[in-house]
């Protein structure tokens, strides 16, 4: 395990990358919160926050400091460990599922090392399934944050979700196994280096770096994507919290930081689904005519392509009624993705894609 | 050393299960020795094993369980019975239950007894993905599809006993 850190400088270099990854989450929730009252007030037609800072900029710390002066809220008849726990278990799993993810090839930065760094935190050979499995996790916390509270919004908000998300990690999963047929293999990095090759249009011509799954596997990646965002239980699949009838479903008890933990979370699964799918369907961080040098930059614009997406659909579309949710999930959702594992299998054969 | 810190809250957490008077600590306690037992896995170099242990048991299973727990609601078990007594003077199903746990625990200690106390792996340890699904699909094939036959039986008893009795058409 130890003879892969053959210089010190190298184990130096690992460790900042992993705490650069750590501090650029955190980062990205708030530039995503600030995104998220932009981009929702131009769809509104209004200017959204520009008091604080230029055009608003500082306005998410602004949000930070009001949330950390809030005072700590406990109902009398909260299970204390619980509801102290559920934030934590939301949080570390949104932060640990990150880990895994490769976002850019080889690099020395800029010749400080003497061997090519692996832009990630960790390479599992099975890191599709850690994200999976990781992401799995993230479901107790909205769960036990549910029942802690002991009220009944937060129960039926906390009893939603996890339905929801058992529902959705079916087709998520099923979605995940098409593209691992296509790439032969089960770490990210293999997955997204097979991506690197060439596209052949119709055996007129070939464009470098385009080997995109999305191409091959169009269905997948919708299917991937709308689970996804039911994954984080964002609008048009927000019931958890839906607000007309639950509150704030399942952090209505909630305030000041371990409600700011909540938030954090869900802004950084939504980060985590949106570099997942890049890896396995959008080519990672390879882009035709772009050096592989650049590939973090490619990277994050193709993530920021993803999220605006996500906000632009919250803002834009009606939320589902919560037995169309179901319906949709079981019967559409799961035999499409069903169907889209058997015909990849059977083209991969076929072709040997 | 990871061997004995993993084995070690396994092994605790699924004694803290039985001993828990809330079902809610006891669904967290066994997820916790799920996650034990997935790091004793990675620590037996079988990385597939142990995603696959959170996945489909930690991931999916247990939520399930928990939504139960939840829904019955059920803050601290109701015994009808003094708890002080002793488990051979409880009403007829526990007294049962006390007996398998004794055969339990005498097979347990038989089964320890007679193992040698160092065994070496022969064959070498199926890790790999494509290693693990050729042997399912050709030497355990048959075992593969009684199983799989099994779940759909199972899956057919629960549609049947989820539809309702008053529409005869399957139609809600």
């Amino acid at each position: 395990m130890f003879n892969a850190i053959s210089s010190n400088s190298f184990f130096i270099a690992q460790i900042g990358i992993a705490a650069v990854v750590w501090f650029l989450l955190q980062i990205s929730a708030a530039v995503m919160v600030y995104f998220e009252r932009k981009v929702c007030a131009w769809l509104q037609q209004r200017v959204g926050p520009n008091r604080v800072g230029k055009a608003g900029v500082l306005q998410p710390i602004a949000d930070v400091v009001k949330l950390l002066f809030k005072e700590e809220l406990r109902p009398a008849a909260a299970d204390p460990l619980l509801f102290a726990l559920a934030p934590i278990i939301s949080a570390t799993a949104a932060f640990a599922a990150f880990a895994v993810v490769p976002f850019g090839g080889y690099t020395t930065l800029l010749g400080l090392l003497t061997e090519p760094l692996p832009l990630h935190v960790a390479d599992v050979n099975v890191a599709v399934l850690v994200v999976f499995a990781i992401t799995s996790m993230g479901v107790y916390g909205i769960v036990l944050a549910g029942w802690s509270s002991n009220s009944k919004y937060s129960l039926l908000g906390g009893l939603r979700s996890s339905a929801q998300m058992i529902s959705y990690e079916l087709s998520y999963g099923m979605a995940l196994a098409a593209v691992l047929l296509l790439g032969n293999s089960m770490s990210l990095r293999d997955i997204v280096n097979v991506q690197g090759g060439d596209l052949n249009v119709f055996g007129l011509f070939s464009i470098p770096h385009f080997r995109w799954f999305l191409f091959f596997n169009p269905l997948g990646f919708l299917i991937f994507f709308t689970a996804g965002v039911a994954e984080t239980n964002r609008a048009p699949f927000d019931f958890p919290e839906a607000e007309q009838e639950l509150v704030a479903g399942y952090h209505t008890e909630y305030s000041s930081m371990s409600f700011g933990m909540f938030f954090l979370a869900e802004y950084i699964n939504m980060v985590t689904v949106s570099a997942v799918a890049v890896d396995l369907f959008l080519g990672g961080w390879f882009f035709p005519g772009i050096p592989e040098s650049l590939g973090w930059l490619v990277f994050l614009v193709k993530i920021s392509v993803l999220l605006f997406f996500y906000l632009w659909m919250r803002w834009s579309l009606p939320r589902y009624r919560y037995d169309q949710l179901m319906a949709f999930g079981w019967k559409v959702m799961l035999p499409a993705s069903v169907l889209n594992v058997i015909a990849t299998a059977a083209a991969v054969l076929y072709f040997g894609l | 050393m990871l061997f004995y810190l993993f084995g070690a809250v396994a092994v605790i957490a699924s004694l803290l299960v039985i001993a828990q008077r809330n079902p809610v600590y006891s669904v967290l306690l066994l997820i916790t020795s799920f996650g034990a037992l997935s790091g004793l896995y990675v620590l037996l170099d079988a990385p597939f094993a142990a995603s696959i242990q959170i996945i489909v048991y930690a991931g999916a299973i247990m939520v399930l369980f928990l939504f139960v727990v939840m829904l019955l609601n059920a803050p601290h078990e109701d015994t009808d019975f003094d708890e002080r007594t002793h488990p051979m003077l409880r009403p007829g199903p526990m007294r049962f239950g006390a007996l398998l746990a004794v055969a339990l625990i005498a097979e347990l200690a038989w089964a320890l007894a007679r193992s040698s106390p160092l065994t070496t792996f022969t064959n070498t340890p199926v890790t790999s993905i494509q290693a693990l699904g050729r042997t399912l699909f050709t030497d355990y094939a048959f075992q593969f599809e009684v199983t799989s036959v099994l779940i759909l039986v199972a899956m057919v008893g629960a549609v049947v006993m989820a539809r309702r009795e008053d529409a005869p058409g399957g139609k809600r």
